[in-house]
C-alpha cells in the first residue's frame, strides 16, 4: 500500500442548514504522509476530519479510504482512529484499560492485548503509568495516552484535531517534535488539524490551506510558503507585503512588469498565466527585500529610494518599515548577523536608503 | 544550654496542650447542636422502637415490659406479614425498575435538547408536584375506575369493560407515576455532567452503540441511577397511601399493616409494629449500603 492514496476526498460537501461547512473539497492524502489541514477558525477543518472518521456524513461527494468508498459507514466500522482535542479519555478506566479498549472491541486475545498495550505505552513513554486514572495525569501525559489509545489499533489513518491546543507553549514545541518522530517511526498516515501555521510548517510533509470551507492550496511547506497560489494563502502563512497594480508584458522566463497607480514599476515572478492589463497583486516577503545605504548598481530591478519610518529591534532581526511611493508602508526584515552595540550599525527612523529585491523574490498573484 | 532546652520544652508543650484542649472544646461546642438533634430525633425514637419490638403486647393495647422475641417470630412465620414484606419489596423493585427503564431514556432525551427546551421539559416534569399527592392519586382512581376514562374509551370502541381498579396493577401504576420524577432528576443530573464526546471516542475505537453505552455511558452515569433508585425504592416499599386508594385496601402492603398495627387495629399492637419497622429498616439499610458501594466504586 505504500505510496498509494490513503484518503481520497472527491468533491465533498457538508452543509449544516444554511452553512456550507465544507464546500466542494477534493484532495488526496498519500499513504504514510504527515498531512496537515491549516486554516482560520470555522473554515471547516474539524468537519472534514469528522467526515473522514465517520462522525458526520457528506451532504454530497465521496470519501474513499484506501480506494474503498466509505459513504455512510459508521465510525466503529472504519479502520481510522481519532485523537480528540479534549483527549476524550474514559475517566472511569485506567490508562491501560483506556488503551486496551479498541482491541477489546475487536475481540483481540487477552495475551495479545496485554502485549500491545504495553508496547503502545512504551512508544509514548508512559511505561509506568498503566494503573493510573486519566485525571491523575498532566495534560501532556493525557495527550500521550490518547495517542497510544489510537495507535495501538494500527489504524489506516490517524486523525488529530488540534491535539496540542490545550498545552502550554513549551510542552507544545516538545510534543510537536515527539509527534513527528513518532509518525516517522510507526509510518501511519497522520491527518493533522491546526490553526498554528508554524506547527503545520515544522511537522508536515504536505499542507492543505483552507478558508471558508474550501481548500485553496495543497503543497509542501516550501511550496505553500514560497509559491502561494492566492492572496489568502500568502497572507495566512507567514508575513508579506502586498502591492496592487496592473500587469504589463510577461517575458519568456515568467517575469512580468507591474505598474501601480502612483507610477512605480516592479518586476516580479509569475507562476500562472497573466493577461496583460489585468489587475494583480504583488507579494514580497519582508525577509526577501533589502535596504542598502548606497545606491545599488544601475539596472538593479525593483530599486527605490526610501525613507525609514519605523524600526523594531527584535533580537534575531530588525524589522524596518519604509515609505514606498504614496502612503505605502513596506515592511522588511534585516537579520542581525553581526554582534555589535554600535548605533550606526542599525537603521534609525528618518534615514534614507535604497529598497530593492531581485525579481524572483516577488510573486505575482492573480486571485 | 542543656538546662535551657530542658525547661523550655515542657513549657512549649504545655501551651500546645492548652491550645489543643481549647480546640477540642470549641469543636465540641460546634458539634453540640447537631449531635443533640441527632440524639433527640433519630437515636432516641430508634431506641424506643427497638425496646418496643422486644416488649409484649397487652390485652388492651398497652405495652407490657416482658422481654420476648415472639414479635419477630410472628413476622417471619405468619403468612400475612411475610407476604406483605414480599409484596412491598416486589412492588418496590418493580417500580424502581420500570421507573429506571422509562426514566433513563427520558432523561437522555431531555439532556440532548437545546438549553431552552431542556428548561421547559424539566419544568413539565416538576409541574405535577404542584398538586397535592393525594389529589393526584384520586385522579388515577377516576381514570382507572369502572366508569373511568379508560373504560369509557374501551366501551365506546364496543369492547367489554376491564376491571382496572382496584387492583395491584393500579397500585403499580400509581407508584410509577408518583415516583418517576425522582428517578429522572438524578439521572438527568449525571447525564448533564457526562461528556458526550466519550461516546464518539468509543465509536471511534470500534464500539457499536450498545457497547459504547454499556462500557462508557452506563458506568459513568451509575451514580445518578443509584441515587434515583434509592429515592424511588425506599418510599415505595414503605408507602401505604397509594395501595390504600388504588389497591382498594384489599391487599396488604407493609405500610398498610404498619399503619393498622399502630392506629387502626383494636387493640393496637405497638410491639409487633415496632418489630416490623425494625425489619423494614434492615431491608432498607441493605439497599443503602448497595447504593454506597456503587457510588464509591466510581471514585476509586
Ligand atoms: N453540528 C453543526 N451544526 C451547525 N453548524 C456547524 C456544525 N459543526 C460545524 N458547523 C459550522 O461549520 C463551520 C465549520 O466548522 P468547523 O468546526 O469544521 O471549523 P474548524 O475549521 O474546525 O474551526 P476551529 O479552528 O474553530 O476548530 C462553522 O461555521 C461552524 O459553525
Ligand atoms: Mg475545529
Amino acid at each position: 500500500m505504500k505510496n498509494g492514496i490513503a484518503v481520497d476526498l472527491r468533491n465533498v460537501v457538508k452543509r449544516f442548514a444554511e452553512v456550507y461547512a465544507v464546500d466542494h473539497v477534493s484532495m488526496q492524502i498519500r499513504d504514510g504522509e504527515f498531512f496537515s489541514m491549516l486554516g482560520p477558525s470555522g473554515c471547516g477543518k474539524t468537519t472534514t476530519l469528522r467526515m473522514i472518521a465517520g462522525f458526520e456524513f457528506p451532504t454530497a461527494g465521496e470519501i474513499a479510504l484506501h480506494g474503498k468508498l466509505v459513504g455512510t459507514t459508521p465510525p466503529f466500522r472504519r479502520n481510522v482512529n481519532t485523537v480528540f482535542q479534549s483527549y476524550a479519555l474514559f475517566p472511569h478506566m485506567t490508562v491501560a484499560e483506556n488503551v486496551a479498549f479498541g482491541l477489546q472491541m475487536k475481540k483481540t486475545p487477552q495475551a495479545e492485548i496485554a502485549r500491545r498495550v504495553e508496547e503502545a505505552l512504551d512508544l509514548v513513554r508512559l511505561g509506568g503509568f498503566s494503573g493510573r486514572r486519566p485525571r491523575q495525569l498532566s495534560g501532556g501525559q493525557q495527550q500521550r495516552v490518547a495517542l497510544a489509545r489510537a495507535l495501538v489499533n494500527h489504524p489506516e489513518v490517524l486523525l488529530l484535531d488540534e491535539p496540542l491546543g490545550a498545552l502550554d507553549l513549551k510542552l507544545r514545541k516538545e510534543m510537536q517534535l515527539e509527534l513527528k518522530s513518532l509518525q516517522e517511526r510507526v509510518g501511519i498516515t497522520f491527518i493533522y488539524v491546526t490553526h498554528d501555521q508554524e506547527e503545520a510548517l515544522t511537522m508536515s510533509d504536505r499542507i492543505a490551506v483552507m478558508n471558508a470551507g474550501k481548500v485553496l492550496q495543497v503543497g509542501t511547506p516550501t511550496e505553500i510558503y514560497e509559491r502561494p497560489v492566492c492572496r489568502f494563502v500568502a497572507d495566512f502563512i507567514g508575513e508579506t507585503n502586498f502591492i496592487e497594480g496592473l500587469a504589463g508584458g510577461v517575458e519568456p522566463d515568467g517575469v512580468a512588469t507591474i505598474t501601480t497607480d502612483d507610477g512605480l514599476t516592479f518586476r516580479a515572478q509569475t507562476t500562472r498565466p497573466v493577461t496583460p492589463g489585468a489587475k494583480v497583486t504583488l507579494s514580497i516577503r519582508p525577509e526577501k527585500a533589502f535596504l542598502a545605504v548606497q545606491s545599488p548598481p544601475p539596472g538593479t530591478p525593483n530599486c527605490f529610494p526610501v525613507t525609514v519610518a519605523r524600526v523594531a529591534y527584535i533580537g534575531s532581526d530588525t524589522r524596518i518599515d519604509v515609505r514606498l511611493g504614496q502612503g505605502r508602508l513596506f515592511d522588511l526584515w534585516e537579520q542581525n548577523s553581526r554582534s555589535t552595540l554600535d548605533r550606526d550599525a542599525y537603521w534609525q527612523p528618518g534615514e534614507t536608503g535604497f529598497l530593492w529585491w531581485p525579481a524572483e523574490n516577488a510573486l505575482v498573484l492573480t486571485e | 544550654m542543656a538546662l535551657e532546652t530542658l525547661t523550655s520544652e515542657p513549657r512549649e508543650s504545655r501551651v500546645a496542650a492548652l491550645l489543643r484542649r481549647s480546640e477540642r472544646f470549641r469543636l465540641g461546642l460546634l458539634l453540640f447542636p447537631g449531635l443533640f438533634w441527632l440524639l433527640l430525633f433519630f437515636a432516641l425514637p430508634l431506641v424506643v422502637v427497638v425496646l418496643y419490638s422486644f416488649a409484649t403486647p397487652g390485652p388492651t393495647g398497652r405495652v407490657e415490659w416482658h422481654f420476648t422475641l415472639a414479635n419477630y417470630g410472628t413476622l417471619f412465620t405468619e403468612s400475612l406479614y411475610v407476604n406483605a414484606y414480599l409484596r412491598s419489596i416486589w412492588a418496590g423493585v418493580l417500580t424502581t425498575l420500570i421507573c429506571l427503564l422509562a426514566g433513563y431514556p427520558l432523561a437522555l432525551y431531555i439532556v440532548r435538547r437545546p438549553p431552552r427546551w431542556r428548561t421547559v421539559l424539566l419544568f413539565l416534569i416538576l409541574i405535577p408536584f404542584w398538586t397535592n399527592f393525594l389529589v393526584r392519586t384520586y385522579a388515577w382512581m377516576i381514570i382507572l375506575s369502572n366508569n373511568g376514562i379508560i373504560n369509557s374509551i374501551i366501551q365506546a370502541l364496543g369492547l367489554p369493560r376491564v376491571a382496572l381498579y382496584p387492583s395491584e396493577g393500579a397500585v403499580l401504576i400509581g407508584l410509577i407515576y408518583g415516583n418517576l420524577p425522582f428517578m429522572v432528576l438524578p439521572i438527568f443530573a449525571s447525564l448533564d455532567r457526562f461528556d458526550f464526546t466519550l461516546l464518539e471516542a468509543a465509536a471511534d475505537l470500534g464500539a457499536d452503540q450498545t457497547r459504547a453505552f454499556l462500557r462508557v455511558m452506563l458506568p459513568l452515569t451509575m451514580p445518578g441511577i443509584a441515587a434515583g433508585s434509592v429515592l424511588v425504592f425506599i418510599p415505595t416499599v414503605g408507602q401505604f397511601v397509594v395501595s390504600d386508594l388504588l389497591g382498594g385496601a384489599k391487599v396488604d402492603y407493609l405500610g398498610n399493616l404498619l399503619q393498622r398495627l399502630f392506629t387502626r387495629s383494636n387493640p393496637p399492637n405497638w410491639p409487633l409494629g415496632s418489630a416490623m419497622a425494625i425489619v423494614f429498616m434492615a431491608v432498607l439499610t441493605v439497599a443503602i449500603l448497595l447504593y454506597f458501594r456503587i457510588t464509591t466504586e466510581q471514585d476509586r
